[in-house]
């Protein structure tokens, strides 16, 4: 009998992400996740700053909210002091690659044995739609109003590619959540990066490609396909790293 | 036999498992859920296999779905 219904850790709460947000597949794959391989009690969150800042409100784990960006700088004290604990952070784009740069890169460098999500709508969600790091040439945003690249904001930046090169990090792929089979790659993904920590391996990282109706200012069918069609393009899907 | 069931308070609308299901038995309610939004509904009572496409692309875990037919597949 196959069953596909929610997760125990996913708590029985409605979100408050807006209609067709990738936010709440992401949110499902990390939670079955967790169930899967049975860590439930030692699994330790944190939620950013972000659309997901109330992360902490849906999964039945611990998680503790963090200052923009610092995730990666709190997994680690909470990793390091108490090393037996499953610690993941979950970031959005202006976490992680804005105001976090810092503290993803080094703890990236370092490699932590923490598991980060990082879920790329490419636009600032949770402020109104503002250019994010991960906003792609041409794509108006409400601080670029004629399209990204105009008046010297420099090209999208590429977390797995940026990573890819630093010697501490285990494992980075890039994935999606705007088709079924994108879904059940994302999920193979961030089991691996939670597998990796359970082996001790160290910093790994699964990036997802996230729909943001509202901010994109399209319906969640053509929010679908602007992931399918304009992201993938820039963002190629893939293991940029498996060590 | 399978069996589909919508939290339909959970519903947001957004159409994607009416968008993704591969038999296109799905359509969105003209009745309104509490939160005053469209909800899916079966368009052939036997129209459905199982699949479970439309459980993966659910951002908000409105749909059960359960099937004879085969594993859960999105267990790796
Ligand atoms: C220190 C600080 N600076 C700025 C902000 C304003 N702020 C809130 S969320 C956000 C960006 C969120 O974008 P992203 O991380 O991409 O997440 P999303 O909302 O798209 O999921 C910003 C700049 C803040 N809350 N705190
Ligand atoms: S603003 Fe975008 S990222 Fe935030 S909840 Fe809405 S659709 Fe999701
Ligand atoms: S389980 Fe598959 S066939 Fe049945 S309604 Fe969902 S997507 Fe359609």
């Amino acid at each position: 009998m196959a069953v596909f219904k929610r997760t125990p850790i996913l708590k029985d709460q409605l979100t408050h992400y807006c209609p067709g947000c990738g936010h709440g597949i992401a949110h499902r794959l990390v939670a079955e996740v967790i169930d899967e391989l049975g860590i439930r009690e030692r699994t330790i969150g944190t939620a950013p700053v972000g659309c997901a800042v109330l992360l902490y409100n849906y999964f039945n784990c611990d998680v503790i909210e963090c200052a923009h960006g610092r995730s990666p700088a709190v997994a680690t004290g909470i990793k390091r002091v108490q090393p037996d604990k499953i610690v993941f952070t979950y970031q959005g784009d202006g976490d992680l690659a804005a105001i976090g740069t810092a503290e993803t890169i080094h703890a990236a460098n370092r490699g932590e044995n923490i598991t980060v999500i990082f879920v790329n709508n490419a636009i600032y969600g949770m402020t109104g739609g503002q250019m994010a790091p991960t906003t792609m040439l041409g794509q108006v945003t409400t601080t670029t109003q004629h399209g990204r690249g105009g008046q010297g904001e420099g090209p999208p930046i590429k977390v797995c590619e940026l990573l890819s090169t630093l010697g501490g990090v285990c494992y980075l792929e890039r994935t999606a959540v705007s088709t079924p089979k994108d879904v059940m790659n994302a999920k193979r993904a961030i089991k691996k990066a939670f597998q990796n920590q359970i082996d001790g391996k160290g910093f790994s990282l699964v990036e997802v490609l996230s729909m943001c109706p509202t901010d994109w200012k399209l319906s969640p069918a053509q929010s679908v396909d602007f992931v399918n069609e304009k992201m993938k393009p820039v963002f190629p899907l893939g293991v940029y790293k498996d060590q | 036999m399978t069996k589909i069931r919508f939290e339909t308070h959970r519903c947001k609308g957004c159409g994607l498992c009416v968008l993704f299901c591969p038999r296109k038995n799905l359509r969105l309610s003209d009745s309104l859920n509490e939160q005053g939004l469209s909800y899916p509904e079966e368009i052939d009572p036997d129209g459905c296999t199982g699949c479970g496409l439309c459980f993966r692309m659910c951002p908000d875990t409105a749909i059960e779905v359960q099937s004879p037919k085969k594993d859960n597949q999105d267990k790796q």
